[in-house]
């Protein structure tokens, strides 16, 4: 009996002494103090206590840097520039960052930590990126899968942005809240609204979350981001192709083209698998009417029915852009859609004198 | 009291009686830690710290504590959180100063905690009855022969990554044929001494 108290007195007074020095040894480890964060020389600089990632320091700040994950490290999309105070490369790191950028500084912000007062470079115009409050304010069926949804801004009221970039939104996951890009379908114009076109994708978080959302529901998102430019020169002729849900930067590209260069050209092709996911269709050809340098072709990559009619091409996108399209110079590409298509469809544009500068793609 | 020299016991620790290839103690982390001649020397280092620094706690413990009382059945319990604790202590460390090594050793650094051979050193130390400076320098020799057990490995599998491995025996399988070879020419150091 006394052996046992004993013991367990013993045990006890041991593990505490060890806490005890495991605290102190904490206190002077793990505490790395208040770090000054700059950013472009100084254009942005705030106070962190360190020990926490990088990422979640500048959110905190309201610098918001693109990032899919979570900070898990598996999308590789928050990288910055870290000039000093970052320390070496983690191996974390390494398989989304070349030998290249790792000599320019280029980090993943989600896995480096502050430790030491820091200097980060970044694109100005993620600086520019806010945070915005919307709602819901109509929700359109597509097709079977394909939800059109448009928000109306609360909270900045106005966004501006460059046609064919996108924004992150804000969704409910099961290990917390996640954010997933998705590119603005409305015209840059338009800058009171966000539009986009979301595919459905099964067990998809975000997909699901935004084809929940009803009318009047409140969301949550970043941006805007990208690295989309539309040529200024109305000379120089748009080709656009996509497929599914990757209409949504390309549609954004047309209605601004069209409301600013009424006579520039432009080439829209469309890659379907039946008619049934054939949308916007009748609208571009009324465009099309309205601007006579408006060319659009839809394919349809599944065979016809046997009492189907259409007037579209058939077979895969990449052999109607390779059919009609011409050697010329003075032209840029948008492409967007699943990774066999720009795949297949860059190839064609190489071909066709394109050089890789001009051809933009969003593969997902 | 256990007579043995000092400088037997260091050397014996290392050699003659190196504790992966012995006794085959610490063998996880050995075999997933050695892929890199950097990674398995930081590891190695990482155990020869907390070997030295537990079988001197745990000694003093045992020897000062646990025996005048009585109580040596709880010295397992005892000697595992003194580990467990000498652990936490060198991961803030490595985080603090080597980052780097930090990720590197990933999981494996909190797991030096239940690295057998780190018990293990300190469970000899009580077996072979050595004194203060004795279970000091046995659990140092101890962490440095297991360091350079780990760095051997690492130094064949970075050279093995040129040759042609049979499918089946890629991975842990090799390293366990070259672990045991490695072992039988330890064996050839146990004619020189061995420790008791």
């Amino acid at each position: 009996m006394i052996t046992g108290l004993l013991s367990l007195a013993v045990t006890a007074g041991i593990f505490i002494f060890l806490a005890i020095l495991l605290l102190i040894a904490e206190r002077y480890l793990v505490n790395y103090g208040s770090c000054l964060v700059r950013i472009n020389e100084g254009s942005v600089e705030f106070e962190q206590p360190g020990g926490g990632t990088l990422l979640s320091a500048l959110y905190e700040h309201k610098v918001f840097i693109p990032s899919a994950c979570g900070g898990k490290g598996s999308c590789g999309y928050c990288k910055v520039v870290v000039l000093e105070g970052g320390g070496p490369l983690l191996p974390t790191e390494t398989p989304y960052i070349n030998r290249s950028e790792a000599k320019a500084g280029v980090r993943l912000a989600c896995q480096v930590k502050i430790k030491l007062p820091m200097d980060l470079k970044l694109p100005e115009e993620l600086l520019n990126v806010r945070e915005f409050k919307a709602r819901v304010s109509l929700i359109r069926e597509l097709t079977h899968d394909i939800k059109e949804v448009n928000f109306e801004l609360n909270e900045p009221t106005e966004i501006k942005q460059r046609s064919g970039q996108y924004i992150q939104i804000l969704a409910p996951g099961p290990d917390g809240p996640v954010f997933r890009a998705y590119s603005i379908s409305s015209p840059a114009h338009e800058n009171h609204k966000v539009q986009l076109v979301v595919r459905l994708v099964p067990g998809g978080i975000a997909s699901t979350y935004i084809h929940n959302l009803k009318e009047g529901d409140e969301v949550t998102f970043t941006g805007p981001y990208g690295e989309f430019r539309l040529s200024e020169d109305p000379g120089k002729a748009v080709i656009c192709v996509g497929g599914g849900a990757g209409m949504a930067p390309i549609s954004n590209i047309i209605h601004t083209i069209y409301q600013r260069w009424p006579d520039r050209p432009c080439y829209l092709f469309f890659g379907c698998r039946t008619k049934s996911d054939v949308f916007y269709l009748r609208r571009f050809q009324k465009l099309a009417e309205e601007h006579p340098n408006f060319k659009v072709v839809y394919g349809l990559s599944d065979p016809l029915e046997e009492d189907e009619q259409w007037d579209g091409d058939t077979g895969f996108i990449h052999l109607s852009v390779d059919k009609r399209l011409l050697v010329k110079q003075n032209r840029q590409a948008f492409l967007c859609g699943p990774p066999p298509m720009i795949e297949a469809v860059t190839e064609v544009l190489q071909d066709k004198g394109f050089k890789n500068e001009d051809i933009f793609y969003d593969k997902f | 009291m256990n007579p043995t020299p000092i400088l037997v016991i260091f050397i014996g620790s290392i050699f003659t009686n190196n504790i992966l290839f012995a006794s085959f103690l610490g063998m996880c982390s050995f075999l997933v830690c050695s892929n890199r001649i950097p990674t398995a020397i930081g590891l190695g280092g990482a155990v020869t710290f907390v070997m030295t620094f537990t079988t001197a706690f745990n000694y003093l413990i045992y020897h000062y504590v646990l025996v005048p009382l009585h109580l040596e059945f709880i010295a397992f319990i005892i000697f595992i959180a003194v580990i467990a604790a000498f652990v936490q202590f060198v991961e803030m460390f490595v985080e603090r100063f080597s980052p780097q090594l930090y990720y590197a050793l990933g999981i494996f650094l909190p797991l030096i905690t239940v690295n057998c051979a780190i018990l293990g050193a300190s469970l000899f130390m009580v077996l072979r009855e050595y004194n203060f400076i004795q279970s000091v320098t046995f659990g140092f020799g101890g962490g440095l022969g297991w360091a350079l057990a780990i760095a051997l490995m690492a130094g064949l599998r970075e050279k093995m990554g040129y040759s042609n491995v049979p499918v089946a025996l890629r991975g842990t399988g090799a390293v366990m044929l070259i672990a045991g070879v490695i072992a039988m020419v330890f064996m050839g150091f146990a004619g020189m001494m061995s420790l008791q």
